[in-house]
């Protein structure tokens, strides 16, 4: 008896869910995979928070083509398994239209395939070059490669005259991305890796490997690829040790957090990043200054938070899509994909982006600002 | 020779805070024969309350002890709630309850705290102290005095007054150890409380060199377990040296050899001499009387 009252009970429950999804579906589902916990949820945190305000905004305006929009955001926890498993979720059951996020490269590369079967535009939130070399019809990128980081840091290095130089680099997949990258187009940049070091990403203590470097007397200077709490540690083992070389990390640790966890020791070294970050500094006539003036107050003001550069790529995704759907006038995923990459001249937190069918990310180098942290904040190497 | 000198600096500051993790499971596992996996989270909760207190504008020092406080109030909690009603389990149940425990003390953390990397300041500033062409950070000898002072008391209280001869007589014989009149129930909150107090000092004292987040437990966890168990779980000396052990290998096979197999190497050396002596370096055999 009981169990048949159970059984009656789970199929209301059900009956009730079903309806329930079919009454929502008046609205367009855009979903999210990030990693808002876990060892990146630097970058997944202030991506979910950005997409939940600017969804918001943009339904107080009556949404896009006369549809609202409703964001579904799981969280992958930085794991690439779970990745894949909601990606299928947001496919099979959420039936979505089009996917923003992806926060890290492994999650991404787990839910290309999904996401490539389906159909459905996909735009990622993730560093790493693989994302879109090779081209894929339906994947995207917002954020600046790590190639292109790697000939930021070589370009300042050529002016600077610094020519042979040490890695030391996370065990990470971004700071193996990375480095792979920068130690690929470091000929063509006439630098030479002289030295590498690696660390795994929740070390405690590098000094080993960047007393192995300082005992190289022909590394002019060291770069150290990764993301998380290991640069920050890499930064006061290198005071530590009282290493003078000028040293570099990446754009993956450009936020306030990297200044304040790396203290003092974080003084005088370089990384290239996105405009946003110097958001007050640009010059009056830098055509990105009011884009990304306007997100970071938006942000900032909304979630009480410095803002990170990680959450400027989730605004630069939402609205490469917005503006997509709006040129498409609906939102049929071929069409929106078809303008997605039709993206001409527009202008976002991380640079100005023209897309083509060869290029699905769209930045080029003067996307990266080279910055130099001073006096416990950042300021712009001319 | 400085080369070799910073390795073994960087062996020592690592190794001390593997030494403190080792030391909570030693006492517990002494009292209770429960190997607590959820002892990387009172680390955790040691380091993540000093900071948000401090962030809030509580002086260090209270702030520490607050810490230390919520810490034993979490680890009688375990005890009492979760290990204590399944007594007469056996020990792969109550191992995994602890491992509940921490994955449930971590989400609670992600709640309560954020999910932020944070630091604290270091006791005696950021300035390494330089010797024979190596560097250590003065906050690296705080951690290695902590571990001595903490095994120093340890040793005296077990060995010296009679509450402490109870908690050996608890984890040598249960019922025998009732017989005679123990409160086998309160040695055990009693070993829970104080591995949760140890284990919150060495998050508070380790925090301004590893940093802490949420989830520091789960690595520390790991890696103190295995220093406990290449000392020899159950032995206090054996979970310092165990921990120096470990760290000074980590440091060694990351500057000679490679950075990116020194864990492998690390590992490589416990399973080895855990192969040769496998009650650990200090552990004794468990002798069954019939």
């Amino acid at each position: 008896m009981a169990i048949k009252r159970l059984i009656t009970a789970l199929g209301v429950t059900l009956a009730a869910l079903i309806a329930g999804g079919q009454t929502a579906s008046a609205e367009v589902k855009i979903g999210a995979v990030l990693s808002v916990t876990g060892p990146a949820s630097f970058l997944g945190d202030p991506e979910k928070k950005t997409l939940e305000m600017y969804v918001e905004e943009i339904n107080a305006k009556g949404g896009v083509n006369g549809q609202k929009l409703q964001l579904i955001v799981y969280d992958d926890g930085a794991k690439p398994s779970e990745a894949l498993t909601f990606a299928k979720r947001l496919v099979d059951e959420d039936k979505i239209v089009a996917m923003v996020g992806g926060s890290t490269t492994g999650s991404t590369l787990a839910m290309i395939p999904v996401f490539e079967e389906a159909q459905i535009p996909f735009i990622s939130l993730a560093g790493a070059i693989q994302i879109i070399q090779p081209v894929r019809k339906w994947v995207f990128k917002t954020p600046h490669t790590d190639t292109m980081a790697c000939e930021k840091i070589f370009g300042d290095l050529n002016r600077r005259n610094l020519k042979t130089i040490a890695i030391i680099s996370g065990a990470d997949a971004f700071g193996k991305s990375m480095r792979d990258q920068c130690v690929a187009v470091a000929p063509k940049a006439g630098i030479t890796i002289v030295h590498e070091e690696t660390y795994g990403p929740s070390d405690t203590d590098m000094t080993p490997q960047l007393t192995n470097i300082k005992g190289k007397a022909d590394v002019q200077a060291v770069i150290n690829t990764g993301f998380g709490q290991g640069p920050a540690i890499v930064t006061r083992n290198y005071r530590q040790l009282d290493i003078k070389l000028p040293f570099y990390q990446s754009h993956g640790v450009a936020s306030k957090q990297f200044i304040s966890l790396a203290g003092p020791a974080a003084e005088g070294v370089r990384l290239p990043a996105a405009a946003l970050l110097v958001a007050d500094k640009l010059p009056a006539n830098d055509r990105q200054k009011p884009v990304v003036v306007s997100y970071k107050n938006t942000y900032e003001q909304k979630s009480g938070q410095p803002v990170s550069t990680f959450g400027g790529h989730a605004y630069d995704g939402l609205m490469i899509l917005i503006e997509a759907a709006k040129r498409a006038g609906s939102w049929d995923k071929a069409k929106v994909r078809d303008e997605i990459e039709k993206t001409k001249d527009f202008v976002g937190t991380g640079g100005i982006v023209n897309m083509s069918p060869t290029d699905h990310l769209g930045l080029d180098l003067t996307a990266f600002r080279m910055l130099e942290i001073k006096d416990g904040d950042w300021t712009l190497v001319p | 020779m400085a080369e070799f000198l910073q390795f073994a600096f960087s062996g020592l500051t690592v190794g001390a805070v593997y030494a403190l993790v080792a030391l909570g499971f030693t006492l517990i596992y002494n009292a209770s024969d429960v190997v607590n996996f959820a002892q990387g989270e009172f680390v955790m909760i040691g380091g993540m309350t000093t900071v948000f207190l401090t962030l809030a504008g509580v002086p260090l020092p209270l702030a520490a002890l607050i810490a230390v406080v919520a810490a034993v109030a979490v680890g009688l909690s375990l005890h009492r709630f979760a290990i204590e009603p399944a007594r007469g389990a056996s020990a792969v149940v109550l191992i995994m309850i602890t491992i509940g425990a921490s994955i449930f003390l971590r989400g609670a953390a992600q709640v309560v705290f954020d999910k932020r990397f944070h630091s604290l300041p270091p006791l005696f500033g950021n300035d390494p102290i330089r010797i024979g062409g190596a560097s250590i950070l003065p906050q690296s000898l705080v951690v290695l005095a902590g571990a001595v002072v903490i095994v120093v008391l340890l040793w005296v209280f077990i060995d010296r007054t009679l509450f402490g001869k109870a908690v050996i007589a608890t984890a040598a014989n249960r019922l025998a150890a009732r017989l005679v009149g123990i409160d086998t129930r309160r040695m055990g909150s009693f070993s829970f409380a104080v591995s949760a107090a140890i284990g919150a000092i060495a998050g508070i004292l380790v925090t301004p060199i590893t940093l802490t987040s949420y989830e520091v437990g789960t690595l520390l966890a790991l890696k103190g377990f295995a220093a406990a168990m290449l000392g020899g779980m159950g032995s206090a000396v054996g979970a310092v040296v165990g921990g120096i052990m470990l760290g000074l290998l980590e440091a060694f096979a990351a500057g000679y050899l490679s950075s990116q197999y020194k864990d492998a190497v690390a590992f490589l050396v416990i399973l080895i001499v855990l192969f040769v002596m496998p009650h650990g370096l200090f552990g004794r055999a468990k002798i069954e009387r019939v």
